[in-house]
């Protein structure tokens, strides 16, 4: 093969996975500041995938999320999803965000926040309907909240509150789901409702993203995992990506090699 | 004379200016709900403030330029400018420096407000300047207002609450969830901009009413207030406008009998009575119910334990435990048990056992969740599901070799 040849393969292949991705993020870098947080970062997350973005602490997991969607203004990168650009595709992604960022003594019920999901629907005048409820009410049914519905916010427990996330999110009816931490602090029954909906969702072809902290339970939740440590680390099947070496390479000193041996398949 | 004015009787002006005053309150009630809402509530001070500067130079150019230099547009739109500028300060000390926004408020604040009374000191030794009233600003006056300054004063209340009715999705939006809201593509910096230009609206057509000091308290007690009577915010809303709305009313009326009296100051103290109110007596939030919900709570709690004590044969050790089990006829004094204290025991202690199984058990998973040691059983689960607890209760254990 020529190198010609060579670089025009090359070439199209790449093209081909930016374009045929649920989400492609080239050259993404973030800065508060003049440290950069996340810098120069690819992924590539194919369709109907389930990806866990892990590494350590102040790796850039939720910023690079956060980035990709425009909610924080990057240096530099792109992020399209399904080839276009994220701005004009909103209505394809559902963004669940880190339940601790908001104030849940907020006025609200349970059910309003889930219509909140619908807000492009309603736009700025339209009237809130009888189906929006019926949507919202079958939404939080997906995630076993139907009886908190009329509930203020400030009565949930964390696990609730991490559902009426999710439960915004279905009210979307997207097809990239983004979500941040959605297992911080749950406890093992919304853990377990939480990652039925996500396999749901997997298996009716949707994609699924979600930032995770947790190493035991990556292989029983997840088929590709994206390890960052402000540049990327390692990306691709559980298999091929989650192993000791990039574990070790993600984290430093921070992981007993043990502990390596025992959370990756790879081993 | 006060029934007068309070039921509009005190002639066609003052009238007016009462009316005008309370869709002024009703607006600037439902605005300060979303910078309340928003936690910005302190940026509305510094906005307040810092119309002052605009007000004094308003003043000396139209004076300049031959005119009297009362007219309230000129005025207003000066108060805007200098207000505008003031907020720009805010973001840029605040995006651009290390300050942080209450110590950017501080600053911005005082010295925008020290410039203005420089600027009014000095009008006072012009010979326009003697008579301009421009004090009436500080603290707020209806006396001498024109026909057309109260027409000023409600189309503008009425223009500012119909944008934020208009706006009012987004904005809760982003006063919950600013990233949710960033990620479904709505202008985070753009709708607090919105917000923020509403509260300055407010604030420059309340300036003449309520005074630049004070107006701040009409923008945050109403939604303050409300807060305690509604936990959504359409209802926060509601409460916010018919607090505000109020205040005002009263404000004017009362200020229309007493001229001297400047009417900022009593539209705060009509305010505050209303909040204290509220945070005594309002159903779900006030002190009083808090104070009551947490004493039966207590009560739940001691006959719980003193019944689990009573059903396993201990004795009582706290005194107050005794003396409710006692008052509600399930002790004696000498701590034994009455026959319907027993029979209450014995539930007790027999819910216990099955929430410690529906605990072990995986299928109850879910419901076990929900166990607090004061839950009642029944409210989790059905009959059918305790008589399976029951069953395994009954059923002898697996013998593990």
């Amino acid at each position: 093969m020529t190198a010609i040849e060579l670089a025009t393969s090359n070439g199209t292949h790449m093209a081909e996975t930016a374009n045929d991705a649920a989400l492609a993020i080239r050259g993404m870098t973030v800065s508060y500041g003049q440290k950069p947080a996340v810098f120069s970062v690819d992924m590539t997350v194919p369709v109907g995938s389930m990806t866990a973005i892990i590494g350590p602490n102040g790796a850039g997991k939720s910023t690079l999320l956060k980035a990709a969607l425009g909610v924080i203004k990057p240096l530099a990168g792109t992020a399209h999803v399904f080839g276009q650009p994220v701005s004009t595709s909103r209505e394809r992604i559902a963004y669940v965000p880190q339940r601790a960022s908001v104030d849940w003594d907020f006025p609200t019920r349970v059910i309003d926040v889930v219509l909140m999901g619908l807000y492009r629907e309603l736009g700025l005048l339209g009237r809130l309907r009888g189906a929006h409820k019926a949507k919202a009410m079958d939404c939080l049914e997906r995630v076993g909240m139907q009886d908190f519905a009329t509930r203020q916010i400030g009565q949930l427990s964390g696990g609730q509150q991490q559902r009426v996330f999710l439960s915004r999110a279905l009210a979307q009816n997207a097809d990239l789901y983004l979500l941040d931490e959605p297992f911080a602090g749950v406890d093992a029954a919304t853990e377990k409702a939480i990652i039925d909906v996500l396999q749901t969702l997997q298996s009716s072809g949707k994609t699924v993203v979600a930032v995770h902290h947790d190493l035991s339970t990556v292989c029983d939740y997840f088929d590709r995992v994206f390890l960052i440590n402000t540049t990327r680390v390692a990306e691709g099947s559980i298999k091929d990506a989650f192993t000791p070496q990039t574990l070790q390479e993600a984290y430093g000193g921070r992981l007993a090699t043990g502990q390596l041996g025992q959370t990756a398949l790879g081993a | 004379m006060l029934w007068h004015a309070l039921t509009l009787q005190l002639g066609y002006n003052a009238t007016l200016v009462t009316l005008g005053a309370m869709l002024l309150g009703i607006a600037a009630g439902v605005t300060g709900t979303f910078l309340f809402l928003r936690k910005r509530a302190l940026v509305s001070d510094a906005i307040s403030h810092a119309t002052l500067p605009g007000v004094g130079i308003a003043f000396i150019i139209m004076v300049a330029l031959g005119g009297d230099g009362r007219s309230l547009i000129g005025l207003m739109l000066g108060s805007a400018a200098s207000a505008w500028l003031g907020l720009l300060c805010i973001g840029f000390l605040t995006r651009r420096t290390r300050l942080a926004e209450d110590a950017a408020i501080g600053a911005v604040l005082s010295v925008f407000f020290g410039i203005g009374i420089v600027f009014l000191t000095f009008i006072q030794t012009m010979s326009e300047g003697r008579q301009a009233g421009l004090e009436g600003f500080l603290l707020g006056s209806t006396a001498g207002m024109l026909f057309s300054d109260t027409v000023i004063i409600a189309v503008g209340g009425a223009l500012v609450l119909l944008a934020v009715i208009a706006f009012r999705r987004p904005l809760s939006a982003v006063a919950f969830d600013p990233e949710f809201a960033a990620s479904r593509g709505l202008n985070v910096a753009r709708l607090d901009l919105i917000m923020m230009g509403l509260v300055m609206a407010i604030t420059v057509v309340g300036l003449k009413i309520v005074g630049l000091i004070l107006i701040v308290a009409l923008l945050i007690i109403p939604a303050v207030t409300a807060r305690f009577w509604s936990e959504r915010v359409t209802g926060v809303l509601w409460v916010a406008g018919i607090v505000g709305g109020l205040a005002g009313y009263t404000g004017a009326a009362v200020s229309a009998i007493a001229p001297a009296l400047p009417t900022g100051p009593v539209i705060v103290l009509f305010l505050f009575a209303m909040f204290a109110l509220s945070l005594l007596f309002a159903p779900a939030r006030g002190v009083l119910a808090a104070v009551l919900k947490h004493l039966s709570f207590q009560r739940r709690v001691h006959i719980r334990q003193g019944l689990l004590a009573l059903a396993q044969g201990q004795p009582i050790y706290e005194k107050l435990t005794l003396r409710l089990l006692q008052r509600a006829g399930l002790a004696r004094a000498d701590g034994v048990a009455t026959q319907d204290g027993k029979a209450r025991a014995a539930k007790a202690l027999r819910d216990e056992t099955r929430w410690q199984m529906a605990r072990s058990r995986e299928e109850f998973a879910l419901a076990a969740t929900f166990y607090d040691g004061l839950t009642e059983i029944e409210s989790v689960l059905t009959g059918d599901q305790i008589h399976e607890l029951d069953r395994l209760i009954g059923a002898p254990k697996a013998v593990h070799s």
